[in-house]
């Protein structure tokens, strides 16, 4: 294998692993933010022992996303020079600026937060878990305004073979970013929704703690349910906007190989990437793709076949995230509407406890399918139209990345089996008495 | 003029990183010469519980302002240190979890484990951290593409093992003057009395790293062109002695702080002699990283300018209240909270 191929591989290893504890993060520092907002507000105990119960939770999960985040920042570096060297006048601005906004925010405060609990008054403890929660999302917003910029490249020119900024304001309020934070953050809400929700059913199922946990169920599907529809339509909004600026992406992602005017959804579809078409295409939906993403039933809809064969995404791969990822999406609208009107009286649903106690993993699946779609779908660009992954690599020897991807899957399955354990373990025993 | 800013900032971010986190690396290297019992361990991890995240952000920065204001010399050297960079990213993952990791299962086993970790995750970022600037001291084989023409063993040659070293000792010594102000007791008087008997070594370590950096670099040019510049070195001798001084009298804060001072003047005496070369070559000089040859465009540094000015201070203030106000020592009572480590 060549150095292209393992730091691809190792990029990808190192950034879904990465992604396992960010969404958590981002939500669950809101969720708990509400909760002990809520105990500033109403003085009941049960909500202070709901921000306990849950910040623990957090914190286990918290410790993997640093650590793991680390190792993404050198990567740039490390693999990616020729890439770095070329856009670190934009790109690496945007990584020092999330650091020195976020980072230092988020984990100063988050050691405040957890040890002093007996230190201040409650209200100035509550704006610590706020903090916590502000630098995550901020972080999290500069993050993909650097994702965003490979997505789609703007306010920059070409000097110096390389390039350089030319207008910040425009990258900082690139269409493409906003809609990728606003969708990434949505979905790590609804997964952190989801995951509340799912733990709550696990102890009402077994009649544990049934006020503590009907309360923080409510919270979770409250939560839970108003993202779930908001990402329904900003995905949509993202989908129409990687039509414009990258339709083969957006070919890929449903796998439509003829360009065509009024272009039709098909709801079963097996990709046929080898004879370039479809072999199976069933049940149409006439004029649907044109309208989702052009806005209109008639508009043209380029196909595969419009671009060189070297300049196509994987498709099957990309097709299938995309199909996973908006199943998901309706899904977890209709699942959450449905809990929510059960919300007051869910200890008395177990059929519908246990449907949520087993969703935990869905957002999970949903969350890196939709990168895969992103990162995998903008391939071989590795910054859209300016720059391919096969020479964004750096000069090293296929041993040394084969020894570190090789200890990074080892490390990484090991860690993050101790923490899926450790966070079941705690999870499952509940918060402690009063 | 941009870039010369930039450059001192950027050795400001590396060395204020290796004093905040230094004493975090050397108390986890301590921790199994130290600690006698269960408790000792403790005392340990909770002297550095609400810090060592926030201390290795200045990591995080360290780099990213690398990348962000001389994107070649981030470029060049993460791709020439790779293998040493890969290991201390792990060793770094390793401790960070086991602060997490170790209190949450009961059982001995477990926590042996964890304290392992902990120790190799501390010891080995020290002496690898020393490594990697002793070896950007004194110049690595890169050619005229920005291509290292060495691997990993390159880097451990007598001048780059004596970074190591002189890391080690000064993290150590002041990993032992925090745990002496932040712990009372036996274990108090344990830190104290490895921080007194340290103080030579490291005094010793200190002089002949520099009379070997006299013969292995030049970093001694800028000093003898510019000689306001020995202020600096001067600065890490002020250092040594405070902090031997106020160990004698018992005030671990400023021995603690006389450590921060010496950390903050070594480091510094180097980024002053690399001035203007970020990565010196040692095949050609005229191969070398500069701040001039591998900076960002002058619109990226001065936006970056301010972003930097605005922002380290509010995170100075911020992180200074934070050890001012959670300074007290680690007690029973301490110990006895519910979210202690
Ligand atoms: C949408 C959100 C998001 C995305 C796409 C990424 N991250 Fe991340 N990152 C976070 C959201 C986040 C976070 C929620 O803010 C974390 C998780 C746990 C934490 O401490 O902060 C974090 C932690 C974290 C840390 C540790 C910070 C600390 O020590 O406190 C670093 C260095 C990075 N990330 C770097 C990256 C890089 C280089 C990425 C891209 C390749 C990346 N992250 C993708
Ligand atoms: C945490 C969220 C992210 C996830 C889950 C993710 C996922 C992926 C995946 C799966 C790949 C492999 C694609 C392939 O091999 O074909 C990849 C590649 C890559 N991504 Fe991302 N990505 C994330 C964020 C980012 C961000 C924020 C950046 C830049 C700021 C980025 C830059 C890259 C680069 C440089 C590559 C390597 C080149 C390539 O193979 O495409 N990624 N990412
Ligand atoms: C029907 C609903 C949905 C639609 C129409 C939709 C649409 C999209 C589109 C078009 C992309 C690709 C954007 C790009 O190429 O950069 C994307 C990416 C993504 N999706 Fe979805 N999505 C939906 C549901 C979800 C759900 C439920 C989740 C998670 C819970 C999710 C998580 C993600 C993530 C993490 C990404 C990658 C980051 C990004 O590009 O925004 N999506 N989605």
């Amino acid at each position: 294998m060549d150095v292209v191929l393992l730091s691809r591989l190792q990029f990808a290893v190192a950034s879904l692993f990465h992604f396992l504890f960010v969404p958590l993060t981002l939500g669950l520092s809101v969720l708990t933010a509400i909760m002990e907002t809520r105990y500033v507000q109403t003085g009941d105990e049960d909500y202070k022992r709901m921000a306990k119960f849950w910040g623990k939770l957090f914190l286990i999960n918290f410790a993997l996303g640093v650590v793991t985040g680390i190792t993404l920042e050198f990567q740039f570096g490390t693999n990616w020079s020729s890439y770095s060297k070329y856009v670190g006048d934009i790109f690496g601005s945007l990584l020092a600026i999330e650091a020195t906004l976020a980072f230092y925010l988020e984990s100063t405060f988050i050691g405040v937060w957890l040890f002093t609990w007996n230190k201040v008054s409650p209200r100035v403890h509550a704006m610590f878990i706020w903090l916590v929660a502000l630098a995550s999302n901020i972080s999290a917003l500069w993050i993909l305004i650097a994702n965003g910029w490979m997505q789609h490249p703007v306010g920059y020119v070409l000097r110096n073979g390389r390039a350089e900024l030319a207008d910040f304001v425009a990258v900082i309020t690139n269409k493409f970013a906003i809609y990728e934070f606003l969708h990434t953050v949505s979905g790590a809400y609804i997964l952190a929704g989801f995951f509340v929700m799912g733990v709550s059913a696990y102890h009402l199922l077994r009649r544990n703690e049934v006020t503590f946990f009907t309360k923080s169920f409510r919270i979770g599907v409250t939560f839970a349910l108003i993202f779930a529809l908001f990402e329904v339509f900003n995905g949509h909004l993202h989908g129409a906007e990687v039509a414009e600026t990258q339709p083969a992406k957006l070919a890929a992602m449903e796998s439509h190989w003829e360009t065509r005017n009024g272009a039709p959804m098909y709801l079963f579809v097996v990709p046929d990437p080898e004879n370039e078409r479809n072999s199976v295409e069933i049940l149409p939906i006439p004029g649907m793709l044109s309208l989702l993403a052009h806005h209109s039933p008639s508009a043209e809809v380029k196909g595969l076949k419009e671009f060189p064969k070297d300049e196509r995404p994987p498709v099957t791969m990309t097709f299938l995230s995309f199909r996973i990822m908006v199943a998901l999406g309706f899904l977890f609208a209709l699942l959450t509407f449905w809990a929510w009107l059960k919300r007051n009286t869910i200890v008395e649903h177990p059929g519908l406890l246990r449907l949520l106690l087993f969703s935990i993993p869905l957002p999970y699946l949903a969350i890196e399918a939709g990168w895969i779609v992103a990162e995998v779908g903008r391939q071989p660009w590795l910054v859209y139209g300016l720059m391919k992954t096969s020479q964004g690599v750096s000069t090293l020897a296929p041993s040394q990345v084969m020894i570190s991807l090789a200890a990074f899957v080892f490390f990484y399955s090991a860690l993050g089996l101790i923490d899926f354990y450790l966070l079941a373990k705690y999870a499952r025993k509940g918060p402690v008495a009063h | 003029m941009l870039e010369t800013i930039w450059f001192i900032l950027w050795g400001v971010l590396w060395a204020v990183y290796f004093m905040l986190d230094g004493f975090d690396l050397g108390l986890g290297t301590l921790l199994p010469f130290i600690a006698k019992d269960d408790r000792d361990r403790r005392v340990i991890y909770n002297a550095m519980g609400p810090f060592w995240d926030g201390n290795e952000v200045w990591l995080i920065t360290a780099g990213g302002a690398t990348f962000a204001a001389f994107p070649v010399a981030y470029a060049v050297m993460f791709n020439s240190l790779y293998s040493a960079l890969l290991l201390l990213l792990f060793a770094l993952i390793v401790r960070g979890v086991s602060f997490e990791f170790r209190n949450k299962v009961d059982s001995p086993g477990w926590r042996t484990l964890w304290d392992f970790c902990l120790f190799i995750g501390s010891f080995l970022p020290a002496l690898l951290l020393g490594v990697a600037f002793a070896n950007i001291f004194e110049g690595l084989p890169i050619d005229g593409n920005g291509n290292f023409q060495g691997g990993f063993f390159t880097l451990l040659n007598p001048y780059g093992i004596a970074g190591g070293v002189l890391f080690v000792v000064a993290f150590v010594i002041h990993g032992a003057n925090w745990l002496a102000a932040k712990s009372e007791g036996e274990i108090h008087e344990r830190a104290a009395s490895v921080a007194k008997k340290m103080w030579p070594v490291f005094l010793v370590v200190t002089v002949l790293f520099l009379a070997y950096t006299y013969v292995a670099t030049d970093l001694f040019d800028n000093y003898f062109k510019y000689p306001y510049l020995w202020m600096i070195p001067l600065l890490a001798v002020a250092g040594m002695l405070i902090s031997r001084g106020s160990m004698g009298s018992g005030n671990w804060w400023r021995a603690w702080m006389g450590s921060s001072l010496a950390i903050l003047g070594i480091t510094f005496f180097g980024v002053a002699g690399l001035y203007p070369r970020l990565l010196p070559s040692s095949i050609d000089p005229a191969f070398s990283v500069t701040a001039f040859n591998g900076s960002s465009s002058q619109l990226t540094l001065k936006i970056m300018l301010g972003v930097a000015l605005i922002m380290v201070p509010i995170v100075i203030a911020y992180q200074t209240w934070v050890y001012i106000f959670l300074r007290g020592k680690i007690t029973d009572e301490e110990l006895e909270y519910e979210e202690a480590y």
